[in-house]
């Protein structure tokens, strides 16, 4: 049976994966929610997550899986004390928007 | 047939992501985010990590995300932000371009560096139907022997995050005040 079907090298997973990284940088520097620019820190952490699970794929190691586990800790940890801190800051006023958070500087 | 599944994740992953940047309200943005979560968790599957896409649905798309969705709600911040007013003039501009050169930096990263890889490890052990859990067991002899040190941090850390986030959301005994009444 002639086959033309390609298989997606590991080349491809890191490609979508860069994508993806970039997707979520953009986010970070044009949105001016702090909820949404969280969301896009999510993307890039997975962006990292699947760069390591590919490359723990090349390498033939379980060792990049491991370390995606650790990271999805991380990530939990991250969003838990980052959403408690804007919950926090929005106690005290109303607005939405970062660059209203500006007056924290000293 | 992978290249089917790869075609169809990298959908979901891309429009979700663009999704998560591009819609005014939140919690579209927050919904797109669960379908970039759903996408990369099929991409782990392809790629022999299955148990690493269970958690990741069940961390990510169960528990993060309705973290995000709950503040969004607690907050009332679910209305539309206005997204055709540029809030610092030409930033926009300047943070595709960041992004752009980005991309291109790490395409050439990934083009010129992928050879470079040399498979040296012990292997991973797929999934099969004979051995379901093999993906589990050989992931779980790693984390609780060679990465235990880690592991204990990471408790570490996440008691850590605890007692933050319940520092950081108590309110203080003054600033409850009794209605019409002096702080206590």
């Amino acid at each position: 049976m002639i086959s033309l079907v390609v298989a997606p090298t590991p080349m491809w997973y890191l490609l979508l994966a860069a994508a993806l990284f970039v997707i979520g940088t953009t986010g970070v520097l044009v949105r001016r929610n702090p909820l949404v620019m969280f969301m896009c820190i999510e993307l890039m952490l997975n962006a990292v997550n699947l760069t390591f699970v590919t490359l723990g794929r090349m390498v033939n190691n379980i060792s990049g899986q491991t370390i995606v586990f650790f990271v999805l800790v991380v990530a939990a940890a991250e969003v838990v004390v980052g959403l408690s801190i804007i919950v926090a800051i929005m106690r005290r006023r109303t607005g939405v928007n970062a660059d209203d958070l500006a007056e924290l500087k000293g | 047939m992978e290249l089917f599944v790869f075609v169809c994740a990298s959908i979901m992953v891309l429009v979700g992501a663009l999704s998560v940047i591009v819609r005014r309200n939140p919690v579209h943005a927050a919904l797109g985010l669960v379908l970039t979560l759903f996408g990369i968790a099929v991409l782990f599957v392809a790629q022999n990590a299955e148990f690493l896409a269970a958690v990741q649905v069940i961390v990510y798309a169960g528990a993060i995300v309705v973290l995000f969705l709950f503040v969004i709600m607690l907050l009332g911040v679910d209305r539309s932000e206005d997204l055709r007013t540029d809030p610092l003039a030409g930033q926009r501009g300047l943070a595709v371009v960041v992004g752009l050169g980005l991309l291109g930096v790490l395409v050439a990263a990934i083009v010129g560096g992928t050879d470079a890889v040399i498979p040296r490890g012990d292997g991973i052990n797929a999934a099969t139907i004979e051995a379901a859990d093999a993906n589990i067991q050989q992931l779980a002899r790693s984390v609780f022997a060679d990465y235990v040190v880690a592991f204990e941090v990471t408790s570490v850390l996440l008691v850590v995050a605890v007692v933050g986030t319940v520092l950081l959301s108590r309110r203080r005994p003054s600033d409850v005040r009794p209605i019409g009444g002096r702080p206590s």
